[in-house]
């Protein structure tokens, strides 16, 4: 009866929403009066999930399961829900997550709200409260299956210690050769770098850099803040940034705790990826870019001006904070 | 080859989002309906493979009657046919599990769904379709190549892509990327003339479990003003997002 969650993870090392979703499970287990059981796969250092209070951790150690497949880590999954007889799965909202979760309540029959924002409303009825209509709404969703899978959105419920001992023990699934029938053929994955989906900071270009050369001092600043880069969808388009940078309503959402805008006026659509950023910041030459409404702090002057002075101030912060 | 691109008719981006009835539904009053951006994109990935390759697009959405206006504009973008499933979408489970039996009676090689839609944001009928009918799926997918039987996508991932190869029958959760922004089509007069022409069959439902109901809509609390700093005070930024904000 365990609240199960899966934990991920990338060559050994477990993502930050990890430990996110693991202190989510911990509270939803305390609210239903059990322990949390994570599933995790090829990870290096499971007993430290235990900080986060999950009490036992069913690791597969398995080479064929070294990079992501949907279809098989659902079927691990399910393997792993139905030994534990669990009756709550709790995600995250990573692509992966989200790419494996529809899979994983069909094969279940479960209900599944995604996008979910806090500690579950109540556990009898079960209702979650999640985002609607890209973050211009909130819907309180019920969940009546008997199997409930939850994917949390990133760093909404944050990550909280409940440090329990945890105990690690093999678990062995068992695939068949339909499991694997579509195929990881190579991955791009940048390295070495925040994403805009687990960043804590994202700094963000628009058209008003006037041209991909001037890209530098937008790295620049986000390197000095530990930052991820992303764009608008203009510039997305027109090829000065890959897609994957691009942020909005048909790009990637952005959830970070500071989210810089430099250049972007703040089309709907853009807005509509950004909502869920806590602290806006928006430095833009037009009083009148519609970005200053849904901002909270601005700076109304030359980007080209006040990035580099920005930088500049912020590694003189940097080094008396250090 | 026999595509079926599912699409649904959600609120335009720049729609205002309210709700009536004590908060427990969406307000359609004024809103205009669109094809689902993301479905959008793989509709026009799917007039490539109708207009290369000799492909057969049908179009379904599951809905009532009030959708059909976005139903046409898919036939008038240049899909053949369109079947429209006579119910409320009110849970991705439901909606998958008609899908599925649409798919069934219609022996679909390829199927393109949108990632999610962009009202209710759920984001998983393409998978639970592609797993009620046991065949392949790829999400977030951002390019796709049919060659015989052998499909070859290209997938976004957190921080990058990934290549992936398989087989068909496959289901697709598309998005921008299968093709590009400047590629989607307005429907031009002959197109909307034609459209007219086009079957648009209406079928009932299948009976199907219901997993999950939405009780009740908030709006977002209202947002205070933007705080200025001075362009040549960017100094006080830095100290406000430390001592204030706390972010840095």
């Amino acid at each position: 009866m365990s609240v199960l969650v899966y934990t991920e993870s990338l060559k050994g090392k477990f993502k930050k929403n990890a430990f996110e979703v693991a202190s989510y499970a911990h509270k939803v287990a305390q609210d239903l009066g059990t322990t949390v059981t994570a599933v995790s796969f090829n990870a290096e250092d499971d007993a430290s999930l235990g900080t986060y209070g999950v009490s036992k951790v069913l690791k597969i150690s398995d080479d064929s399961l070294a990079t992501f497949n949907a279809k098989a880590y659902a079927d691990v999954l399910a393997q792993a829900a139905k030994a534990e007889d669990t009756k709550v799965i709790i995600l995250s909202s990573s692509a992966d997550s989200k790419f494996l979760a529809p899979i994983l309540t069909a094969k279940l029959t479960a209900g599944y709200v995604p996008n979910v924002v806090a500690a579950p409303e109540s556990t009898s009825p079960f209702i979650v409260k999640r985002t609607a209509f890209s973050n211009k709404g909130f819907a309180l969703t019920e969940i009546s299956s008997d199997i409930k899978i939850i994917g949390v959105s990133s760093n909404a419920f944050g990550v909280v210690e409940n440090s329990v001992s945890a105990s690690v023990e093999d678990f062995v699934p068992s695939l068949g050769d339909n499991a694997f029938a579509v195929k990881s053929v190579e991955v791009d994955r940048i390295v070495g770098k925040a994403t805009i989906a687990d960043a804590d900071i994202v700094v963000s270009g628009g058209r008003g850099l006037k041209g991909p050369e001037n890209w530098g001092m937008i790295e620049e600043l986000a390197d000095v803040l530990g930052a991820a880069t992303a764009c608008s969808k203009p510039v997305s388009d027109m090829g000065w940034r890959p897609h994957s940078e691009h942020v909005g309503q048909t790009g990637k959402p952005v959830a970070s705790n500071l989210y810089i805008a430099i250049g972007i006026s703040g089309a709907i659509q853009h807005l509509a990826g950004t909502n869920a950023s806590k602290v806006k910041v928006v430095i833009n030459n037009d009083p009148e870019a519609p970005f200053f409404k849904a901002a909270d702090y601005g700076i109304v002057g030359d980007a080209f001006e006040v990035v580099p002075k920005l930088i500049e101030k912020l590694k003189e912060f940097k080094a008396q904070n250090a | 080859m026999k595509i079926l691109v599912c699409i649904s008719n959600v609120p335009d981006t720049t729609s205002k989002i309210n709700f009536t009835e004590g908060d427990t539904k969406f307000d359609t009053n004024g809103v205009q309906f669109v094809i689902n951006p993301n479905d959008e994109f793989g509709l026009t990935r799917a007039m490539w493979f109708k207009e290369k390759q000799g492909a057969t697009v049908h179009v379904v959405n599951v809905g009532g009657a009030q959708t059909e206006p976005t139903i046409r504009k898919a036939l008038a973008i240049g899909a053949d046919e369109a079947i429209r499933v006579n119910a409320e979408p009110t849970d991705g489970f439901f909606v998958a599990q008609q899908l599925a039996e649409v798919v069934k009676n219609g022996e679909y090689d390829l199927i393109i769904a949108g990632r999610e839609s962009i009202d209710y944001n759920g984001g998983m009928v393409p998978g639970i379709l592609a797993t009620l009918l046991n065949i392949n799926f790829v999400n977030t997918c951002i390019g796709l190549e049919i060659e015989g039987n052998t499909a070859t996508a290209i997938r976004e991932i957190d921080g990058g892509k990934e290549k992936i190869s398989t087989s068909l029958p496959l289901v697709i959760g598309g998005q921008k990327g299968l093709v590009e922004e400047s590629d989607l089509r307005i429907p031009n007069m002959r197109g909307i003339m034609m459209a007219r022409k086009k079957a648009l069959n209406v079928v009932e439902p299948v009976e199907a479990t219901q997993p999950t109901q939405d009780q009740k809509f908030e709006k977002p609390a209202a947002k205070g003003p933007v705080k200025l700093v001075d362009a040549g005070n960017v100094g006080e930024l830095v100290e406000l997002l430390h001592n204030e904000a706390k972010v840095i």
